[in-house]
């Protein structure tokens, strides 16, 4: 097994939201794994800083659209000595292909991790159809 | 001019740009022979993860943003002059059947340390790792904290 590699600093991609913004501050993308399987899509996205209550996620018309905003009480007192990275709120928007059942829909958030868990709708069983022949 | 009421002193109003330059230009060495030897070059040293550093009359806060990055899989490490954050980054293994449609998560190991001042007690240091952000308080000796000087 190749041994693990070592991480490397990504900057943080600001983003250009469509809408206006009501509170200011810089937005940002969260990095996001997006996976299938026969029987759901499964979105992680890295949202460092974020709570659950200030986590929105929002699904309509097949547009799937992930907030988060940062309090701003976790940062640290005192003045800024040295700044390497910027804390802002994040926001991505995603158009989906499949018909989602959404009140399955099941998100988790850990360690700053979303998981989300959207199962997709059961297709209809297919009925073989019966030709009488008359 | 921004920088010139940033320094205040409205006196120096003429001829003295480069100076006020020279000024900010020795502030930023001061601080960068304090926390370290390397220039922000937009994210940083380049070297995961990414810290920002704060301080008060009472300590140093060092913060760095590592999602997914759980508390057993993360060495904090302070010695008189040094603190280092290493460690594991792990994403989950998903099902076999799992497609991929994007990936930008990634997953590996990090080191980085980030020098201190001297001035700081070693004992008390106190790390917290909370929603992927870790915060490590470090208390300034109490030599080096600010004390109010009577005048009789």
């Amino acid at each position: 097994m190749s041994d693990t590699k070592e991480l490397k600093v990504k900057e943080k991609q600001a983003v250009a939201v469509p809408a206006e913004q009501t509170k200011p501050g810089p937005v940002f993308t969260p990095n996001v794994d997006i996976f299938e399987t026969e029987n759901a899509i499964t979105l992680m996205a890295d949202m460092p800083g974020v709570k659950a209550e200030d986590l929105n996620v929002d699904l309509r018309d097949d547009t799937l659209t992930l907030t988060g905003d940062v309090n701003p009480g976790v940062k640290t007192p005192g003045e800024k000595v040295y700044e390497e990275y910027e804390t802002g709120r994040y926001y991505r928007q995603f158009s989906l292909s499949e018909v989602i059942a959404q009140e399955k829909i099941d998100a988790q958030l850990q360690d700053g991790v979303l998981r989300l868990t959207l199962p997709k709708v059961e297709k209809a069983t297919p009925r073989r159809i019966e030709v009488k022949v008359g | 001019m921004i920088y010139r009421t940033f320094f205040g002193d409205p006196r120096r109003r003429f001829g003295s740009s480069l100076a006020d330059l020279d000024k900010m230009r020795r502030q930023m060495e001061r601080l960068f022979d304090v926390f370290g030897d390397r220039q922000p070059s937009g994210s940083g040293a380049g070297v995961y993860p990414a810290v920002n550093i704060t301080e008060d009359a009472e300590a140093y806060y060092v913060s760095a943003e590592l999602p997914g990055v759980k508390s057993r899989d993360l060495d904090v490490n302070v010695t008189a002059n040094q603190l280092t954050l290493a460690g594991e980054r792990k994403i989950s293994e998903e099902a076999t059947d799992a497609r991929y449609h994007r990936r930008e998560r990634e997953a590996g190991r990090f080191s980085r340390a980030v020098a201190l001042p001297s001035d700081i007690d070693t004992e008390n240091v106190r790390a917290r790792l909370a929603d992927g952000v870790l915060t490590v308080t470090v208390p300034k000796s109490e030599r080096a904290k600010p004390r109010q000087i009577d005048i009789q």
